[in-house]
């Protein structure tokens, strides 16, 4: 393309826009299209096969009356507080002990972050086995003496999303901490010596200057952690299989047994599109907040 | 860093007088010539640093009962994949084998039945390895052409396909899960492997294009230009200086996609069929089938290999394992 001569119109760059084919694609027919497609379908009464026959919001009625999603929408709020606070408090702390100078901080970093390495399978399946009544923990304990003690999360309805927790934590916080600890090491050197000679106590440093000047970390954290949860369905299938019962079930994998295993598509995409709605709803402010202002 | 704290403004302000006036503190005290004032402060210089000082004993103390529990699953399944399984009905799962045993091992790779399939986890990992090698390939290639292409040959409206597709990153899989089901049977690819490879390289697009593009754009603008005024093309500037320029960016990349492909399950189970089915969701059927006698120490053998590729990856690539999840960490 010779700049003297570089033809008009559309076919000027043409390379870049062929090259760009594969991403216009995407973006249009998968991201635009297929959202918009089953949004519009969630409205129909789609069984087996998505068909055009238009039933206004029944299937979000029949949704909201499910049982099942209830018990979903309950342990995804559950899950992802204590998912939220912990990481963030275990990832932070864990970089702040990192970043205290110390020797073999690459082993020790090494060390927290092979969990996020493996897949949720691995995850749920290693952590079903140490959280089995029969052979893990409960039963170790109890080999000690400790005839009465129980410890079995995962068959127990009430406190099954809390074992699921446990191996959700130790997957993410690893992730969590190497975020912050380049948030720590981006704070200059100078705070730390001017607030030493000022005499402040390490812990407020942290408290009151550290944090709130780590706000940009912390609010990608929070964004990265809520996208994580909102998605959790692997962890799921491996640990628990939704059991006992229906008691660890969640959103994404009421999703996949509506559309793949009890040919039930309508209430499939209704569920979808719910999930679609709460990242919009947490999405959307953020964006606003991070890249809002900065337009104007 | 933006803006000083109201706090540390005094504190600021000390140390600029202190260095105005000549020097550290420290440093003029130690001028002092007079013996008596030498003795009367004790010994000069720093204070020599205790090893085992009450802070180190609570860091190090710390990190390392924290590390130790981080091991500790991964250490379970090693010493059952390694015991028989008497031992373990008896045992203690945290104890070490006292026979050592491969079995496990060979039956869970070669044997372990799921559903009729009794070839074990191989068939799950050649499949994977099916999986993963194109899928690497095509959506390396794809998202760093795109990448170029937003970074220096930028048209009209590519903006806004970026914004649509990085937008698109939040969308939660399960929206579209369904209408590409559709659009791969429509090309008669659903429950085949070249269709997942389609599905991988469409669903790892925007966080690599995002990488690509932010790599190119921070490439000297003057190398690309001295190249157009030398009269070469799109393609020929992309191979001859991009490429080359960027191969650090390539195998951060690579890491961000070997992992993670490896470990989909979601995509798998859902545009494969039964005996197509990636290592990841053969796994899970092998573990948690509900036939038969459980073999704990054949499932968490086959659990440790299904681990083994990611966690190579991971312990080899050190650093840039890190810098890409960095990037992955601007996508959400």
């Amino acid at each position: 393309m010779d700049a003297a001569k570089r033809p008009l119109g559309w076919h000027r760059n043409l390379s870049a826009k062929v090259a760009a084919v594969p991403m216009i694609v995407t973006a249009l027919a998968v991201f635009v299209g297929g959202t918009a497609w089953t949004v519009l379908y969630s409205f129909t009464s789609s069984k087996l096969l998505p068909k055009e026959k238009f039933v206004g919001l029944a299937q979000y009625e029949r949704l909201w009356s499910s049982n099942k999603w209830l018990i979903s929408i309950e342990n995804l709020a559950i899950y992802g507080a204590f998912s939220l606070v912990f990481a963030l408090v275990i990832g932070f702390l864990l970089a702040a002990l990192l970043d205290q100078k110390i020797r073999f901080e690459d082993t020790f970093r090494t060390i927290l972050l092979y969990p996020f390495a493996l897949s949720f399978i691995v995850t749920g399946l290693a952590w079903q086995w140490i959280l089995n009544p029969d052979f893990g923990v409960q039963h170790v304990v109890r080999g000690l003496g400790w005839e009465s003690f129980t410890f079995d999360p995962l068959y127990n309805p009430d406190i099954v999303i809390y074992g699921v927790l446990i191996a959700g934590l130790w997957h993410e916080t690893g992730l969590i901490m190497c975020l912050m600890l380049a948030g720590l090491r981006g704070i200059d050197e100078d705070i730390w010596k001017a607030a030493k000679i000022d005499g402040i106590p390490m812990w407020k440093t942290y408290l009151f200057i550290v944090i709130p000047m780590m706000r940009g970390i912390f609010i990608t954290a929070i964004v990265l952690i809520a996208s994580g949860i909102i998605k959790v369905y692997d962890l799921i299938v491996a640990q628990t299989g939704g059991g006992p019962g229906i008691s660890s079930e969640v959103p994404a994998k009421y999703v996949y047994d509506a559309m793949f295993l009890s040919q039930n598509l309508g209430q499939g995409f209704a569920a979808s599109t719910m999930m679609l709605l709460t990242v919009v709803i947490i999405v959307v402010p953020w964006a606003y907040l991070e890249f809002g202002g900065k337009r104007r | 860093m933006t803006k000083t704290p109201h706090l540390l403004k005094n504190s600021l302000k000390y140390r600029a007088e202190a260095g105005a006036a000549g020097g550290d503190v420290s440093l003029r005290l130690a001028e002092v010539p007079s013996e008596a004032a030498r003795v009367e402060n004790g010994p000069a210089g720093r204070k020599p640093r205790k090893v085992l000082s009450r802070r180190n004993i609570i860091v190090y103390g710390t990190l390392i009962v924290v590390c130790l529990y981080y091991l500790l699953p991964l250490y379970v399944m090693i010493v059952t994949s390694l015991k028989g399984m008497p031992e373990i009905r008896i045992g203690n799962i945290f104890s070490p084998p006292l026979e050592v045993t491969f079995q496990p091992w060979v039956k869970a790779w070669a044997e372990a039945c799921t559903g009729l399939n009794c070839d074990g986890l191989s068939r799950g990992f050649f499949n994977s390895v099916r999986i993963l090698i194109p899928s690497v390939i095509l959506s390396i290639v794809i998202a760093s052409v795109n990448g170029y292409a937003l970074a220096n040959w930028r048209f009209k409206g590519a903006d806004t396909f970026f914004t649509i597709l990085i937008v698109g990153a939040f969308i939660p899989y399960q929206v579209m899960l369904y209408p590409l089901v559709i659009m791969l049977r429509e090309i008669g690819l659903y429950g085949s492997l070249t269709g997942l490879v389609i599905v991988h390289t469409i669903f790892g697009m925007p966080i690599l294009t995002l990488l690509f593009r932010n790599y190119f754009a921070s490439v000297p603008q003057e190398l690309f230009k001295a190249a157009r005024v030398d009269g070469a093309g799109f393609w020929r500037i992309y191979f001859r200086i991009m490429v080359p320029m960027s191969l650090p960016i390539f195998v951060v990349a690579m890491i961000l996609q070997v992992t993670g492909i490896w470990n989909d399950f979601l995509f798998g189970v859902v545009y494969t069929k039964p005996d197509l089915y990636p290592m990841t969701v053969q796994l899970n059927n092998i573990v948690n089938s509900t036939q038969g006698v459980k073999e704990y120490n054949v499932n968490m053998a086959a659990t440790i290999l299904t681990g083994l590729v990611p966690l190579t990856v991971y312990f080899i690539s050190g650093k840039l394992f890190v810098r890409g999840i960095a990037a992955g960490a601007v996508k959400g």
